[in-house]
């Protein structure tokens, strides 16, 4: 069941990359337009340069979650799926996934253009995508519950970042340390404790939101 | 319709009453009567009204928390009353609390914000339900917002402790909590006054809000009038 929700997401997704490449062109001007915001300071870019991928990914990943339930608002698709003889968690999770490996991948696409505007070279790429998967698990489980909500509402646009933003505090705030620690290099071996913050973020509401999915959707 | 949220329609009014003298009196005794402190002088003596709303604001967003659950399982409408009711007067103790604590900051450690744990999980924490009355005002079908806002109120109550311990890894200043068994006795009394001044006051105006919201909700479950009949 969930294999189903997932392939229907992923070919959904496949199917409307021309959305992907908008978003990504998107993240890659709000990190271009962060640095005029610190001024043409190489070593200052650098230093902040965790944070602006990280506000960058934020800013993207409320339009990807916004368009995410846009396919199931139509011709009341929402109902047909829900009389399917499917648990409502399985369409969760499956949303969420592919939302997941969505903003995973727009992470991995940010990396070139962080590293070249600001001077962020590292050489741990695996352990920044690591970071990056899970800091975009924390945006999109809790990301994907609440874009089922306010799809359904009047300036939706509006409703998803205020409800999302300060829940991801946590989130946002292990991803950036964790980055930047990748980034400027870690003298004090403090990568374990962010990395373990994020992990419990993650599980926390990749079950939390799964188990209340089911009542925002139900009638 | 009966509604559970009006069984005693004087007590909110008593409450009222009983917070404003009990506020009064222990600001009194806060502002003219006990000693100033030894390091802070004069500053501190916010203490007495900033300690008692940041106990009332976690206590209000606790028991919409506890509004949430119950709605969920019980499905009742008194208890999506109670929990916007809750939730109002909770994200309003909590800006006042995110002020008090400015102005004591000012002249304590020279800046108006510090990025503490408690000072930043309190304004987290007021942004967080502030999106919930946002989502609230947007969603007109009365089921579906009182099931929704339980929903991102569960979820952003779990996440309290998990921003309070992700900022105090992150940066710390703020001095330890103050309670009644951290201050002398001359602090005491003042502190335990307006605590329970305040507690009264929040208590009656949740109960009123909780009334009101009541009411609304009746009138928004109660059918439309058959066409040609008069209002």
């Amino acid at each position: 069941m969930l294999t189903a929700a997932l392939r229907k997401e992923l070919l959904l997704q496949w199917r409307s990359r021309a959305q992907f490449m908008a978003v990504f062109v998107f993240g890659a001007a709000a990190l271009l337009l962060f640095s005029f915001a610190v001024g043409p300071v190489a070593e200052m870019l650098r230093q902040f340069s965790a944070g602006f991928l990280w506000l960058g990914l934020l800013l993207s990943s409320t339009l990807t979650l916004a368009e995410s339930f846009h396919a199931e608002m139509e011709n009341r698709a929402m109902e047909g799926l829900l009389l399917l003889p499917a648990n409502p968690r399985a369409l969760y999770y499956g949303k969420a996934i592919a939302n997941w490996l969505q903003l995973t991948l727009l992470g991995i696409a940010l990396i070139p253009v962080m590293v070249v505007l600001y001077d962020a070279g590292t050489t741990r790429i695996p352990m920044l995508i690591l970071v990056i998967a899970l800091g975009t698990a924390g945006l999109s489980a809790p990301g994907t519950l609440y874009a089922a909500m306010t799809a359904q509402v009047r300036s939706k646009q509006t409703l998803l970042p205020l409800l999302l933003f300060p829940l991801i505090v946590p989130a946002l705030l292990a991803s950036v340390k964790a980055t930047s620690l990748i980034i400027l290099g870690d003298p004090m071996n403090q990568m374990r404790s962010w990395i373990v913050l994020l992990a419990s973020f993650d599980a926390i509401y990749w079950s939390l939101c799964g188990l209340l999915f089911g009542n925002v959707v139900e009638e | 319709m009966h509604d559970d949220n009006n069984r005693f329609p004087r007590l909110p009014w008593i409450l009222l009453g009983l917070g404003i003298i009990f506020l009064a009196i222990g600001s009194y005794i806060g502002l003219f009567v006990a000693p100033p402190e030894a390091l802070m002088g004069q500053v501190q003596r916010i203490m007495y009204v900033h300690v008692p709303t940041a106990w009332n604001a976690l206590l209000a967003l606790t028991f919409a928390f506890v509004c949430a659950v119950i709605f969920l399982f019980k499905s009742d409408w008194k208890w999506d009353a109670r929990m916007e009711a809750a939730i109002e007067v909770g994200v309003v103790l909590g800006f006042l609390l995110c002020c008090q604590g400015s102005i004591w900051a000012k002249p304590t450690w020279g800046v108006w914000w510090d990025w503490d744990p408690r000072l930043t999980t309190t304004a987290v924490l007021v942004f967080a339900f502030l999106g919930i009355l946002a989502l609230r005002k947007f969603v007109e079908d009365p089921g579906r917002r009182a099931i929704w806002s339980a929903v991102a109120t569960i979820i952003a109550s779990v996440d309290v402790p998990i921003v309070y311990y992700s900022v105090r890894w992150w940066n710390s200043l703020h001095q330890l909590q103050s309670s009644p068994s951290t201050v002398s006795r001359q602090f005491w009394l003042p502190l335990r006054m307006n605590a329970f001044g305040i507690l009264f006051l929040m208590t009656a105006f949740i109960m009123l809000r909780a009334r009101v919201a009541s009411m609304r909700l009746a009138q928004e479950l109660v059918p439309p009038p058959a066409v040609g009949e008069r209002v």
